[in-house]
């Protein structure tokens, strides 16, 4: 009988960009249990966002992820201004889905990046971390941050994007795209990248569903949900189209998100094309009361903030739910009856972003 | 705003959560709020972009029945909960034992209302006004 061994894999590790630690119950190669442990990096923000002001928790919210930061300060202003009744200007929400698509292709090359890096493929890593640059200036030409953006207020945004700005973020888009062109092929048609993501991590329709995995693991497994679909913000005027996937696996989760690269960059141009002119923001006044389940598509998936207002300044609970942590159970599922030189490429798959899981 | 709430009670609870799963919701979330002489617990489902609550007023001291055998999904969030609100959850399929979260040597159940806080966070910033004004 083989005997069983645990062996910690982190929480520092070279392919995890922040800690977390996965106790991987072995017999010889084979994972027989994985069980996550983190803690590492939780800050306590739901508690500080409950001494503060409404108005400097949007700074804290969207200091919860330092890679989807516009988007965690987006859904926080949605849902403040879902208790506070209070209607955005067209054009800012046009602008926030130009931020948040932008955003959502730097995230994605991000871990593709990543994910070249954990499968050894460094070349392709840097290649595609050069391509998130051209993305990173476009924040930095629009709004002076490259991931701190700092644009999103309760009631709009703080900045515009001037006819300039968007023929320059139209030009940039032309060039990534023209970039990935020449670079995407070494990953979705190399034979060795395919043996390390094919059939490995599989993760079925109906276990996904059944264990509550967001974003690009569930429509990588065929689960057909993508929150942009219920309009929010200016989804609902554009031309949106779910990506997804059948087969379940790494290789699919990869080919979701570069097939969303394209969509996010049709949708800024899209969202470009038809942001009406306008104001940009609105006034707020008053405190808000009552409670709200606000919730984005993030890259990573449902980003779900829960909102209490009791009527004074500072909000009487502040609840974050991440992709991350919902794709947590998921990724138990994935690991048990792997071997072992699978489990970086299956850990990096589902985007980890540890940060903002803890908070 | 928040629709679609169901009040439940303890009883209810078991119920209730199996048969959000027989009707294909998927668990979303957990949220606890500290009321101070109750917790009150909130259980998200999603199915097709809408939301269905549940909502359980735990007296404080009383034990709160896992639903991680129902939706294992469950399970991380009711250790959070556990550690970070103080309450005990019973038939955990997997217990972290206070452990998840929160460190040996960390403040006990530090999201209640009761714990001030650590370092400057213990400042009281509680005021009154309408924004627009400098923050403090």
């Amino acid at each position: 009988m083989i005997r069983r061994n645990t062996i910690p894999f982190g929480p520092q590790h070279p392919v995890l960009p922040e800690p977390i630690q996965l106790r991987l119950v072995m017999e010889d190669e084979k994972i027989i249990e994985a069980l996550p442990a983190v803690g590492y990096v939780h800050r306590g923000l739901e508690k500080i966002a409950e001494k503060k002001d409404y108005v400097q928790d949007v700074y804290l919210a969207e200091r919860i992820c330092g890679i989807c930061s516009f988007m965690h300060s987006q859904n926080y202003c949605q849902g403040i201004e879902s208790l506070m009744n209070v209607t955005v200007p067209d054009r800012a929400r046009y602008l926030r889905v130009v931020w948040a698509e932008v955003h959502r292709m730097h995230s994605h090359l991000l871990i593709l990046g990543l994910l070249a890096d954990a499968f050894g493929f460094e070349n392709l890593f840097m290649r595609l971390w050069q391509i998130r640059e051209l993305v990173l200036d476009i924040m930095e030409k629009t709004t002076g941050g490259r991931v701190i953006l700092g644009v999103c207020a309760i009631g709009g945004v703080k900045r515009d994007i001037s006819p300039d700005q968007a023929t320059y973020i139209l030009k940039q888009l032309d060039e990534i795209e023209h970039q990935l062109a020449s670079v995407l092929p070494a990953l979705v048609d190399d034979y060795s990248v395919k043996q390390r993501l094919i059939g490995v991590g599989v993760l079925s329709k109906d276990t996904a569903y059944e264990l509550g995995a967001v974003g690009p693991v569930a429509r990588a497994s065929g689960v057909a949900m993508d929150l942009r679909e219920s309009g929010y913000a200016a989804y609902g005027e554009l031309n949106f189209k779910m990506v997804t996937d059948q087969a379940g696996d790494c290789y699919a989760r990869t080919m979701v998100r570069i097939k969303e690269l394209s969509t996010s960059a049709d949708l800024v141009r899209h969202a470009l094309a038809k942001s009406p002119a306008g104001p940009i923001s609105t006034p707020v006044k008053g405190t808000p009361s009552g409670e709200v389940l606000a919730r984005i598509e993030q890259p990573r998936g449902e980003l779900n903030f829960y909102i209490k207002g009791n009527g004074t300044r500072n909000l009487e609970r502040f609840r974050v739910r991440t992709p991350t942590f919902a794709n947590l159970p998921p990724l138990l599922h994935m690991l048990t009856g792997c071997q072992l030189a699978d489990v970086p490429v299956i850990a990096i798959c589902i985007d980890p972003c540890i940060s903002c899981t803890e908070r | 705003m928040l629709d679609n709430v169901t009040e439940i009670s303890m009883d209810q609870l078991a119920v209730e959560v199996w048969k959000a799963k027989q009707d294909k919701y998927r668990f979303v979330t957990m949220t606890c709020c500290d009321l101070m002489d109750a917790h009150d617990i909130l259980y998200h489902f999603d199915k097709q972009y809408v939301l269905k609550h549940l909502r359980l007023r735990l007296p404080k001291g009383t034990a709160l029945p896992s639903i991680s055998t129902i939706f294992f999904a469950a399970v991380l969030v009711e250790n959070e909960i556990k550690d970070l609100f103080g309450i005990e959850v019973t038939g955990l399929t997997i217990d972290y034992k206070g452990r998840f979260m929160l460190s040996d040597g960390a403040p006990v159940a530090p999201m209640n209302k009761a714990h001030l806080g650590i370092g400057l966070e213990i400042r009281d910033t509680t005021r009154t006004g309408t924004a627009g004004e400098a923050a403090p």
